[in-house]
């Protein structure tokens, strides 16, 4: 049998001899995770099945990282909520704020999530770790509690899709504005109930950094997963965080002969940055079209773009300048360690002196949590992953979403700027 | 089971921020998330639904975040089922793990607000009494429906001692 490196995977964590896209299989995870949103929740069910222990309470994480540092009491309750259950059962992977980092940015770099792993995560950007060659999918809290209780999930073995990207990728277009052509190219529902697997010369030449934002955004084409192969820029990224699992890696690639229910080539010499307009990641228009929208808030940060990489990019265009009067620029390091990093580097420091805000980890406004929420008739550009109706606050705002590179220049300008414009 | 009740209609893409905004998403008990339902698209929703009304949508309903409090706010509103040309994968499986009844038809476009459907769950026929038409839901895999006769993935796993 030829497989896809998603049907490898999944076979690899079942007692089946062979799958096929369709199948029900009933899949033991290697790592599972919920937030201050999903786990009370999916602790809520676990507890009805009156267990006295988890699966493995080294296999868990349990990340406060939405309304936190606690936005109101209800939120300090959810916090609580995951802090007891994470002493009551041993849960080794609970990450206090001070300590913590958006749960998408913060697995991969404490080595927890790997190749050849299978990942499920109550939110569902946890199609993250499928940059790392992971199969990695989002589930609800009520999955999640089962999976707590048992250490597997009901899984549907998803068909796959192949993307390939050629050529070279002009200055100032990134793996963002990748997954951002592809979901416009293939809709918001255009890789529903599949894998994505990403691959080509262009991916092989991203840095890891790069390639998690496509990995990231597969969920907002509806993906199940999106996969790319690991390769030698995999290992020494996966190395450099100790991930202890590397004999994985062993035949971790797609068979020449698997089969896809479609192959995509994109042509990426021909792209300029790009910047999706409300209300929809697939409503994507060049930057050199946009100049003309007047903007009242930048946000760098979040699960997709909250990287050092990406924050290096902002302070570079930002250096020496002012953030525009009638602009609001918040920058949020997406984990602990990119935010002492951001610190080190002088890159906060570049941040503050322009003008912004410059926060401790959260997904803070993202998801119109807290940390920035839009007033009615606001326009905001953020480096985030979704921008549908009232996703950053009042019902009437509007959010368009960029690379960093894009989102530093429109924050000097006031407007959705190019980045050549200001440097 | 028969469910009988209002059409109150949606179009595509409807994403779980606009069923349920993040706001709300610190509270947990579906009655409470339940008249926050679809305030974003419709800020009077909530006081529109009686209960045992059905949504029609069209494709990929339920895209978007994870939320398990976009189904639970849906029939914490009184919402018996929601009927739609797709849905969005998480929301899919969420509906089934907390037992919300949702069926996929070819076509929802000559389904109009205000409509009266009647629904078999089993056989998976729509009836719109109001103009007088009939559709078939795509059957639910053998696996889908072990769980939903289990009442839940919970009561699935406690049954089934997995
Ligand atoms: S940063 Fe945004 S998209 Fe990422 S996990 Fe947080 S809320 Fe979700």
């Amino acid at each position: 049998m030829s497989y896809t490196i998603a049907e490898k995977i999944l076979l690899r964590h079942t007692d089946k001899k062979t799958i096929a896209p369709g199948d029900f299989i009933w899949a033991n995870v290697d790592f599972c995770l919920g937030n201050d949103i999903t786990a009370p929740l999916a602790i809520d069910e676990f507890k009805r099945l009156n267990l006295n222990k988890v699966f493995n309470p080294d296999k868990i994480a349990l990340i406060p990282d939405h309304f936190t540092p606690a936005k109101d009491f209800r939120a300090a309750n959810a916090v609580n909520v995951l802090k007891n259950f994470a002493k009551e059962y041993k849960i080794k992977h609970y990450y206090e704020i001070g300590r913590m980092g958006i749960e998408h940015a913060l697995l991969p770099e404490l080595g927890l999530v790997g190749s050849g792993d299978l990942i499920i995560g109550a939110d569902s950007h946890t199609c993250t770790y499928g940059a790392l060659g992971a199969f990695a999918t989002g589930v609800g809290s009520t999955d999640l509690g089962a999976t707590l209780a048992t250490g597997k999930v009901w899984l549907r073995v998803p068909e796959s899709i192949k993307f390939i990207y050629k050529g070279k990728l002009n200055k100032w277009v990134s793996g963002k504005d990748l997954i951002l052509y592809t979901i416009s190219d293939i809709g918001v529902d255009g890789a529903s109930y599949m894998a994505m697997e990403f691959c080509g010369e262009v991916i092989s030449n991203l840095t890891m950094e790069e390639r998690f934002p496509i990995s990231n955004m597969a969920i907002e084409a509806g993906g199940k997963a999106g996969i790319i192969a690991p390769d030698e820029i995999t290992v020494r990224y996966l190395k450099s965080t100790k991930w202890p699992r590397l004999k994985q890696l062993k035949g971790l690639f797609s068979d020449s002969d698997a089969r896809y229910s479609k192959i995509k080539e994109y042509d990426c010499s021909k792209w300029e940055p790009a910047v999706a307009c409300p209300h929809l990641p697939s409503n994507l228009k060049p930057v050199s079209k946009l100049k003309n929208i007047k903007i009242d808030q930048v946000v760098i940060g979040s699960c997709t773009n909250g990287y050092l990489s990406d924050l290096r990019i902002a302070a570079k265009i930002i250096k020496g300048k002012k953030v525009n009067p009638d602009v609001r620029l918040i920058v949020i390091p997406a984990t602990q360690k990119i935010y002492l990093n951001a610190l080190k580097e002088g890159l906060a420091e570049i941040f503050v002196k322009a003008g912004a805000v410059f926060s401790t980890p959260t997904c803070g406004p993202c998801l119109g949590g807290h940390m920035g929420i839009l007033d009615k008739g606001e326009v905001a550009l953020a480096t985030t992953n979704r921008n549908f109706l009232g996703r950053m606050g009042h019902p009437e705002s509007f959010v368009y979403l960029s690379n960093p590179a894009i989102a530093a220049a429109s924050s000097i300008k006031g407007r959705i700027a190019h980045p050549d414009e200001v440097l | 089971m028969i469910i009988k009740g209002k059409v109150h209609k949606f179009g595509d893409n409807i994403n779980t921020d606009e069923i349920i905004a993040s706001r709300y998403l610190n509270l947990t008990s579906p009655k409470e998330l339940g008249a926050h339902v679809m305030e974003t698209l419709d800020k009077d929703f909530s006081k529109k639904v009686l209960s045992g009304d059905i949504i029609v949508a069209g494709s990929n309903f339920g895209c978007g975040s994870s939320r398990e409090h976009a189904p639970l706010a849906i029939k914490g509103a009184g919402i018996a089922c929601v009927v739609a040309e797709s849905f969005a994968r998480i929301f899919y499986r969420n509906a089934l793990n907390i037992g919300l009844p949702i069926l996929e038809i070819k076509d929802t476009k000559k389904i109009e607000t205000g409509d009266l459907l009647e629904i078999d769950l089993v056989i998976g026929k729509i009836k719109d009494l109001s103009n007088n038409l009939t559709f078939k839901a795509s059957a639910l895999p053998e696996f889908m429906r072990s769980i939903i006769s289990a009442g839940g993935l919970i009561s699935w796993l406690k049954k089934t001692n997995k």
